[in-house]
């Protein structure tokens, strides 16, 4: 069993690391594991379920104020994006929150076509990052069932 | 007449300057759930009492300063610290903090302004306001403890020079403070000397207007 607890720690440690290698995750990822112990064992994970819930209605609302048949109201678009700039940004998404500021500049320059290419470009990226940390809290509940514990890994 | 006795006759119900207890209650006011999330978690891993609430409207209805229920129901409340996002639709922070400032009962509640966007005239403007601390976001747990400090730090001080004034009058306690008259901004000018007892809280209204003669 300790091999099986030390393996899949080390899986852990990789799979994590290359998390914030590849720029899914920053430091602000790593300040909410802070915030996480044992009275509050799953907080990182509500974050970010809330977090994932805001992209659904942000996207929602951006996809909504672009699709407007005669002119559309860049502001409203750029209000949302915002929005998700802010979200990201508190929960360490360093991928979503770096397309909101190409969006935002898209959206100030009034560009139609740069709007919608990074609208599609967020979809895909929240949800990469759904998919992500949804294995590595996988992981985690492994190692925990495996009676070991979940190594520390920053960036 | 008790030393305790004296303090709570003039001090306004927002300020119990009984600091044995160091359990702050703050008042987190944001637009964002998932801001209002991290920001009560990072005050409750300080210890602090948190109440969030998503807007600066329904931030003045808990503080009962929306004019249906007047300041009732304020002992009860007893906030030592509000700490609001700048960006909310509505109200920003800014107006919150203003509103704030220029209600007798709140103006010496500490106010922390928090924001996405490093605006230096934003960071002025709200400072000049009478804000205690600007705060960038995201905000770290570090941040946190740095203003909780700041503000037990400033009722401690607050207590020592209550317990010190408490042998002579409080008229002249006002002439003898030290800290130079607050400049003309919109919270001293609403701090006409009905509320004398404001002036007994020399060390937050000194770092004001230092802060603002800096500006």
């Amino acid at each position: 069993m300790d091999a099986l607890v030390a393996q899949l720690q080390m899986q852990y440690r990789n799979y994590t690391a290359s998390l914030y290698q590849q720029g899914f995750l920053d430091d602000q990822f790593t300040e909410l594991k802070k915030l996480q112990d044992d009275a509050s064992p799953d907080f990182v994970a509500e974050v970010l379920s809330l977090f994932f819930e805001d992209c659904v209605k942000l996207i929602g609302n951006m996809a909504r104020a672009l699709d407007q048949t005669g002119t559309v109201d860049f502001s409203q678009v750029g209000a949302s994006v915002h929005q998700l700039k802010g979200s990201s940004s508190s929960v360490g998404a360093k991928r979503v929150k770096g397309l909101c500021v190409t969006f935002k500049e898209y959206c100030e320059a009034n560009n139609y076509e740069g709007c919608v290419r990074c609208l599609q470009q967020i979809d895909i990226e929240y949800k990469a990052l759904k998919t992500k940390l949804q294995d590595m809290f996988n992981l985690e509940k492994q190692i925990v069932q495996a009676g070991g514990k979940v190594p520390q890994v920053d960036n | 007449m008790a030393v305790g006795e004296v303090m709570r006759m003039d001090i306004p119900a927002g300020g119990d300057l009984t600091v044995t207890s160091p359990e702050l209650h703050v008042l987190a006011v944001d637009d964002s759930i998932v801001d209002r999330k991290v920001i009560e978690r990072l005050l409750r891993i300080s210890a602090c009492k948190v109440t969030t609430v998503e807007s600066g409207a329904m931030a003045l209805q808990y503080l009962g300063l929306d004019g249906d229920k007047g300041a009732s129901g304020l002992k009860d409340l007893k906030v030592n610290l509000i700490v609001t996002d700048y960006s909310m639709p509505g109200l920003t922070g800014y107006d919150l903090l203003k509103k704030i400032k220029e209600s007798s009962v709140f103006r010496e509640i500490p106010v922390v302004i928090m924001s996405s966007e490093n605006i230096l005239p934003r960071i002025e403007q709200c400072l000049r306001e009478g804000a205690e601390d600007f705060l960038l976001k995201p905000v770290k747990l570090a941040d946190v403890k740095r203003i909780k400090e700041l503000i037990v730090r400033n009722e401690a001080d607050d207590c020592k020079t209550l317990s010190h004034s408490n042998k002579r009058k409080l008229a002249e306690d006002i002439d003898d403070t030290a800290s130079p008259p607050p400049p003309s901004s919109s919270s001293s000018s609403s701090s006409s000397s009905d509320d004398s007892s404001v002036e007994d809280f020399p060390s937050s209204k000194r770092m004001k207007s230092e802060l603002s003669s800096l500006l």
